[in-house]
């Protein structure tokens, strides 16, 4: 029992710093754009189908796919701010809402089109192979690696913003662009690396996820549900709050699954109305 | 004046109605079929625009004509939710005529639409769906249940691996009407042939990562783990079994895998699978002429899913020829009355509650070495006659004689 227990909050954990680390990407975008990214999910998908189109077709293997593809899917995402976002700005959040739905409608629906549903696999890297039999459970070297890659972009993605000087820069535009651009920042393209940082994130996570689950198309809208659960209970747009809550509803989560799965896709919504009954501005947020 | 164009006219409408009902064997003019399957969810690989391209080379290959009325095949999405189908369901034979509606992949819809069309007698064809209530006591007198249930796939792959010595199981069954009577119908077969049920655990659907299921599978140390899921549940359950190292101790049963699964996983990972099947495309000449014709429309090759759309719309079709009607009771009766012996089934036969008995197949995937030429998957390892294959009429479905 023990046993079983303690394998499932192991997995939990690495559940949770998935979630944590596509939750980041999407704190990000939110706290300094003030824009609900909800092509994430899409921008995820595209991140793991680039990974696998370059394998298949370019024999791009998974460590130059982990460096390129997010700078890839990146710099899509910044012509997509250049292009179309920027132009709602100043707008309500409302509209941004909208605009990155129907993008994600439109990837999902591109995708889906030209490469089915069912999707393709894409394999395990070589050196990641195998795994560790922990006495309790037998715990494969590639979760081992996602966990650990995924807990130190959430630790640099966080000290960047709060602790460095470009993170001030950063938090500053988002409080009053027009006093920071006054002082000759560029706030513009700030805001384009900003955002083009978040879906590249959202890649990263996709490559991340690519040799676990099977490359489809709805892969994105399957987890971006929680994931927004994961950034409103955090406290939207707090960094920390995504990442600590990314992790905690991992394991709520693996827990559920052992005491009772058929409730497992629901309880981080349980845990989410709960949350916002007792703080309306999440764990970590601050009242706006 | 007015009294001669009057008798006229009355003698016209006479003249028109007398030759309408001579002719009125096809009312409305048009043998009109919807295609009603999932197009952009879990299964639109299985079924989706696979199955409308199956339908529309049926209407093609009947010569698009049936008693000298045009066939129509229309289609829509019912994006896997029961009261989408139904709405559409009711749309279609209310507003545009609709005579059949085929494929309904995924129970729930099937269970929706059937009450729907048996009302307005209608007839539905069922490819897609598995469950075994839609030939209980959910029949309809205006439903055939086509292509496969859960039973034979319980039957066909749960008898098999007992026999090879898998006597302990447990299940990890998608959590709805489809994945538990998939449970249950192969419980009850595992145990029959001497094995035991150990334990099992319901997964929601969809479900991304079965990791903590897979580790409750280790755990409760069966010899067989049983995938009661199908589609993309399946594929994952199977991708992610083979990196938490489950398949070094036990093995995996696919307890409903599709042709366009193991395409997706891909043979590294899926060799060795025990799998049943209503058809597979290398079976035979037959089988391969069609399955060519259609991968040349379609790019991939036909599932049993797509393949038994085709099928039925052709029995379908030869049954209102032969009926010389489209009237649904006479239409049915013919239907069940007629034998199906085509590229896809074998010693067919449509019973009182609706379901096909035909013979199955119980297949191996083979390993990437075995593998010749792209497509080239499975082993059939047997053949499993009509009668062992499918359960006998169940008493439950009040068309059925006691």
């Amino acid at each position: 029992m023990l046993q079983v227990l303690s394998g499932q909050l192991l997995i939990g954990l690495i559940n949770g710093s998935f979630y944590a680390l596509l939750s980041l990407g999407l704190a990000v975008i939110f706290g300094l754009l003030n824009v609900v990214n909800f092509a994430h999910g899409a921008q995820y998908m595209l991140g793991a189908f680039v990974a696998w189109i370059g394998l298949q077709y370019c024999g791009i293997g998974y460590w130059w796919a982990l460096v390129l593809t997010p700078l890839v899917v990146g710099l899509c995402g910044i012509v997509f701010e250049r292009l179309c976002l920027r132009r709602l700005r100043g707008l309500d959040p409302l509209y941004s809402l909208l605009l990155t739905f129907g993008l994600a409608l439109v990837l999902e629906g591109i995708f889906q089109n030209a490469f089915g549903i069912s999707g393709n696999s894409y394999p395990v890297p070589a050196a990641l192979q195998g795994g560790t039999d922990l006495g309790f459970m037998y715990l494969p070297r590639y979760r081992a690696w996602v966990v650990m890659v995924s807990l130190t972009v959430c630790f640099g993605s966080w000290f960047v913003i709060e602790k460095t000087r470009l993170g001030a820069y950063l938090r500053a535009g988002t409080e009053n662009p027009a006093l920071l651009q006054a002082f000759g920042v560029n706030v513009p393209l700030m805001f384009s690396l900003t955002y083009g940082y978040g879906v590249a994130l959202a890649a990263f996570a996709g490559v991340m996820a690519a040799p676990i689950y099977q490359v489809t198309p709805l892969m994105g809208s399957n987890v971006i549900m929680v994931v927004f659960a994961v950034v409103v209970i955090g406290g939207m747009g707090s960094i920390v709050g995504s990442i600590v809550t990314g992790v905690g509803l991992g394991l709520v989560e693996g827990l559920t699954k052992f005491l009772y799965a058929p409730a497992s896709d629901v309880v981080v919504f349980v845990v989410m109305a709960l949350v916002l009954l007792l703080r309306p501005a999440g764990l970590f947020g601050r009242q706006r | 004046m007015a009294r001669i164009v009057h008798n006229l006219f009355l003698t016209a409408a006479l003249a028109l109605f007398a030759a309408g009902s001579a002719t009125a064997q096809i009312t409305d003019g048009v043998v009109k079929v919807g295609v009603l399957t999932d197009m952009t969810g879990a299964y639109s690989d299985l079924a989706g625009a696979g199955s409308v391209i199956a339908a529309q080379m049926a209407a093609e290959d009947f010569g698009g004509k049936v008693l000298g009325k045009p066939i129509v095949i229309i289609s829509a999405d019912h994006q896997n939710k029961a009261d989408v189908a139904s709405s559409i369901a009711r749309k279609w034979f209310d507003e545009q005529q609709v005579d059949a509606i085929a494929d309904l992949v995924s129970s729930s819809t099937a269970l929706a639409v059937m009450p729907v069309a048996a009302e307005k007698k209608r007839i539905t064809l069922l490819s897609g769906p598995g469950s075994t209530p839609i030939a209980g006591d959910k029949c309809t007198p205006y439903n055939v249940h086509y292509t496969y249930n859960t039973y034979a796939m319980a039957a066909g792959t749960g008898r098999a691996v007992v026999q090879k010595g898998g006597k302990t199981w447990f299940f990890i069954t998608a959590d709805y009407v489809f994945g538990k009577s998939l449970e249950a119908d192969t419980s009850k077969v595992v145990e029959v042939a001497g094995g035991k049920v150990l334990g099992d655990v319901k997964a929601p659907f969809p479900t991304t990562d079965f990791s903590s299921y897979l580790l409750q599978a280790q755990a409760s140390g069966a010899k067989i783990v049983g995938l009661a899921n199908a589609g993309a549940d399946t594929i994952n359950a199977i991708k992610q079994a083979n990196e938490f190292g489950l398949t070094k101790k036990q093995s995996l049963a696919g307890l409903l895998v599709f042709l366009s699964d193991v395409h997706s996983l891909g043979l590294p990972t899926a060799k060795g699978m025990y799998l049943t099947t209503a058809f597979y495309w290398d079976r035979d000449e037959a089988s391969r002429k069609w399955s060519k014709r259609f991968f040349e429309r379609h790019k991939k090759m036909p599932t049993m899913v797509q393949a038994g759309v085709y099928s039925e719309l052709m029995h379908y079709f030869e049954a209102i020829k032969a009926a010389g009607t489209d009237d649904p009771d006479k239409v049915m009766a013919k239907m069940r009355e007629l034998p199906v012996n085509d590229f896809f089934a074998r010693n067919g036969r449509i019973g009182a509650d609706g379901l096909h008995r035909h013979d199955m197949y119980l297949a191996q995937v083979k390993s990437p070495e075995e593998s010749k030429y792209p497509w080239d998957y499975y082993k059939i390892i047997k053949t499993i006659p009509a009668a062992e294959a499918f359960e006998a009429p169940d008493p439950a479905c009040p068309l059925v004689k006691k």
